[in-house]
């Protein structure tokens, strides 16, 4: 018994100095730490991984330095979970020292972590978490946010959809969970305001693993319909829809994800036509991305998407506030209000500033996909430019309506 | 006695520790609870669940919807946490009992994902896939704000503590034994008179409430809930806390959940694979410790 109290004790002890970690002082000249979050175990992984090359990839056109200063990036993977996400931010903030987290994915994850970047007030952009709560509703003080909310574009897809086709008359199928909620419902909102109507709502569960039987649910006096999927469900919804022969009666169109890059060149000719909405394509043709996507795909060995965009803006819109405040980063009131002050003229998505809750005003992309020298691509056919998260509503009044969800906007025109 | 040194051990540096380290130790002291009330079914009577994380998270979402609707305080949080998921785990019971072995598993799985998907799907209540946000720590009228991590830590080390003891009280009464007896050979048990079911099920009703008890600090602790607390991973990495550190022992679990936490969280920042050294440990105990780190130190000396 003796000796494995022993035994325990010197672990424990071992344990202990192993965590007291020395804690500096950070210097001027010392590096600016960045801590950023991202899924890089799970079933987010590859989009991880996505999000850390885009970020290395800015940082690594300027040299890796700013303001005279070094930038090091200190990257941890938050498994796409909420609690480790927190652990990881403490670890960051806490034990690291950064001066700017960064990153993460997932809605909840997003949300864990606002009561937590607040209480720390540490500067904090949101590159890719898109919930739009977390800048409308319940928006964070420490946060900015460098992405999109996710009914963004879907506001001005309902009006180019009202102005551009006879449709009218449209079923939406979508995945059953917030950020599907919020992408149809953005679309309804607008759409049946302008008179259009949603005739059909259909949510279809996360682990979905054949669409027959919603296919077969869809009504066919319906003049179009509206899919919202990710990943491998979007892969799989947009060919079972042509195998059960709809794509030729029924035009399809889509939340941006159902033919993001990340699942675009896994597609074949059954995605050809399909039209979506986006803050971003690859084939968006402007010098800034001519330029990134082209050292993306040299750096990475794969064609760019809307994550890597979102993690590389972000960085330059990181640098650009830290050169703003001359290099002061650990000043976090100027650094935060200088991110809150970032004003890009051109970027690889077209120009971007920031609204007074910290989402980005930006064009949205009306985009359809297209064979271009043998590959598949989100060719741009319409531009909204300069695009608010609350569209053209007022702030108040568009807040005081409830966030969009799997019952709201209701269904009036449902049977 | 390892259990008591390590909790003093644990006291005593704690104020030394730098705050990240810290809110480590105080995840490893509320998963020790949920691993050790894993072990009052799995290690004492031999009855392995696949979904204990039913149990805690039904208490945390308790308290993440009491705390924030209702502005409730710490014992009415506390209170109607652990009654939830005692009476989750005393409806649940009454269909898991009959199964054993691989069956058991398996309805225990099922009516982890039953509380799974009325997380994901009640949105009204629960918030659905973005969880509840901004779950304030309890205020105990004490000098010291449980907000701060030092006085958490403490707060959650008591509780450990106090669980332990309770556990242990239970594990050594004639209740404790006569579950052991079941684990060991449930038709001699039978014979000579106990009524088997039923101390299964009590086993089943308690260990589900101790999961509550975890999950209602865990909901404080993160302030944050989510269906990822009620999910499959979550019972998994409990039932691998415990059969790490040694099934049938109170202190080997908490050593379990000591070791999964830290591995998590300090291999993960030095290499992404840290997955692989994770499962390296999980396959190497179970080649060289089948009954448990803990299991392995004490098994020369029987």
């Amino acid at each position: 018994m003796t000796r494995i109290r022993l035994v325990a004790s010197v672990v424990l002890l071992a344990l202990a100095t192993s965590l007291a970690a020395p804690v500096g002082a950070p210097a001027q000249s010392a590096p600016i730490k960045i801590g950023f979050l991202a899924p890089l175990t799970g079933p987010f992984a590859q989009i991880g991984k996505d999000m850390v090359n885009g970020n290395q990839l800015y940082l690594a056109e300027i040299g890796g330095q700013v303001a005279g200063r070094k930038i090091e990036v200190l990257v941890e993977d938050d498994e796409g979970n909420p609690a480790t996400a927190l652990n990881k931010s403490r670890k960051l903030v806490e034990q690291d020292k950064i001066s700017i987290l960064t990153g993460g994915m997932l809605a909840n994850v997003g949300y864990a972590l606002q009561p937590y970047i607040d209480a720390q007030k540490i500067p904090t952009t949101y590159p890719v978490i898109a919930a739009d709560d977390i800048t409308q509703r319940k928006p964070a003080k420490w946060i900015v946010r460098t992405g999109w909310s996710t009914s963004q574009p879907m506001h001005p897809f309902a009006d180019w959809v009202l102005k551009n086709t006879k449709y009218r008359k449209i079923a939406a199928i979508g995945m059953d969970y917030a950020f599907g909620y919020e992408i149809i419902g953005g679309f309804q909102q607008v759409f049946e305001e302008g008179g259009g109507q949603i005739v059909q709502r259909i949510w279809a569960p996360l682990n979905t693993n054949d669409f027959a039987p919603f296919l077969a649910q869809l009504r066919r006096d319906a003049d179009a319909v509206l899919a919202l999927f990710t990943g491998r469900l979007a892969l799989q919804f947009v060919k079972q829809y042509e195998e059960a022969g709809l794509k030729g009666k029924l035009p399809l169109l889509g939340g941006g994800t159902i033919t993001d890059e990340t699942v675009l060149p896994q597609m074949g000719d059954e995605a050809l036509g399909l039209i979506t909405a986006l803050h971003y394509s690859q084939a968006l043709d402007n010098p800034a991305n001519a330029k990134f996507s082209r050292a993306f795909e040299a750096s990475a060995g794969k064609i760019a998407s809307y994550y890597s965009e979102a993690t590389y803006t972000n960085a330059r819109w990181i640098v650009e506030a830290i050169k703003a405040v001359g290099g002061k980063a650990e000043d976090r009131d100027a650094l935060l209000a200088a991110l809150r002050r970032v004003d890009l003229k051109e970027s690889a998505r077209g120009p971007l500033k920031v609204d007074d809750f910290g989402n980005p005003i930006q064009n949205i992309y009306i985009r359809k996909v297209e064979r271009v020298g043998g590959k598949l691509q989100n060719t741009v056919i319409a531009t909204y430019p300069g695009v608010s998260q609350f569209w053209k509503y007022k702030p108040d009044e568009y807040m005081k309506r409830p966030l969009y969800g799997r019952d709201y906007p209701p269904c009036k025109y449902c049977q | 006695m390892i259990g008591v040194g390590a909790l003093v051990a644990a006291a005593a540096v704690a104020p030394t520790l730098p705050s990240y380290p810290l809110t480590l130790l105080t995840q490893v002291a509320i998963m020790a609870i949920l691993a050790m009330s894993l072990d009052i079914l799995l290690g004492y009577t031999g009855l392995p669940s696949l979904g204990h994380a039913a149990y805690f998270g039904t208490a945390a979402y308790a308290v993440g919807i009491l705390a924030t609707e209702r502005q409730a305080g710490f014992l009415t949080c506390l209170v109607a946490g652990v009654l939830l998921a005692t009476a989750a785990a005393a409806l649940f019971g009454l269909v898991a009992i009959r199964a054993t072995g691989t069956y058991f598993l398996m309805i225990t799985l099922a009516l982890g994902m039953v509380v799974w998907g009325l997380a994901f799907r009640w949105v009204s209540l629960t918030k659905g896939d973005n969880g509840i946000a901004g779950v304030p720590r309890p205020d105990l009228a004490l000098p010291w704000s449980l907000a701060a991590p030092l006085p958490f830590f403490y707060f959650a080390l008591v509780a450990a503590a106090l669980a332990w003891a309770a556990l242990g009280t239970l594990a050594r009464s004639p209740f404790g034994l006569t579950l052991q007896g079941i684990r060991e050979s449930e038709t001699r048990m039978r014979a000579l008179g106990y009524d088997v079911w039923l101390h299964k099920y009590l086993a089943f009703v308690i260990s589900g409430g101790f999961a509550g008890f975890a999950g209602v600090l865990w909901a404080w602790y993160n302030g944050f809930v989510s269906p990822v607390d009620v999910q499959l991973v979550t019972s998994v990495e409990t039932l691998l806390m415990v059969a790490l550190g040694g099934p049938g022992t109170l202190a080997g679990p908490a050593l379990g959940a000591a070791v999964i936490v830290f591995l998590k969280n300090f291999v993960s920042v030095y290499t992404k694979r840290w997955l692989l050294i994770l499962g390296a440990v999980y396959i190497g105990v179970i080649l060289f410790a089948p009954r448990g780190v803990l299991g392995a130190l004490r098994a020369p000396r029987r």
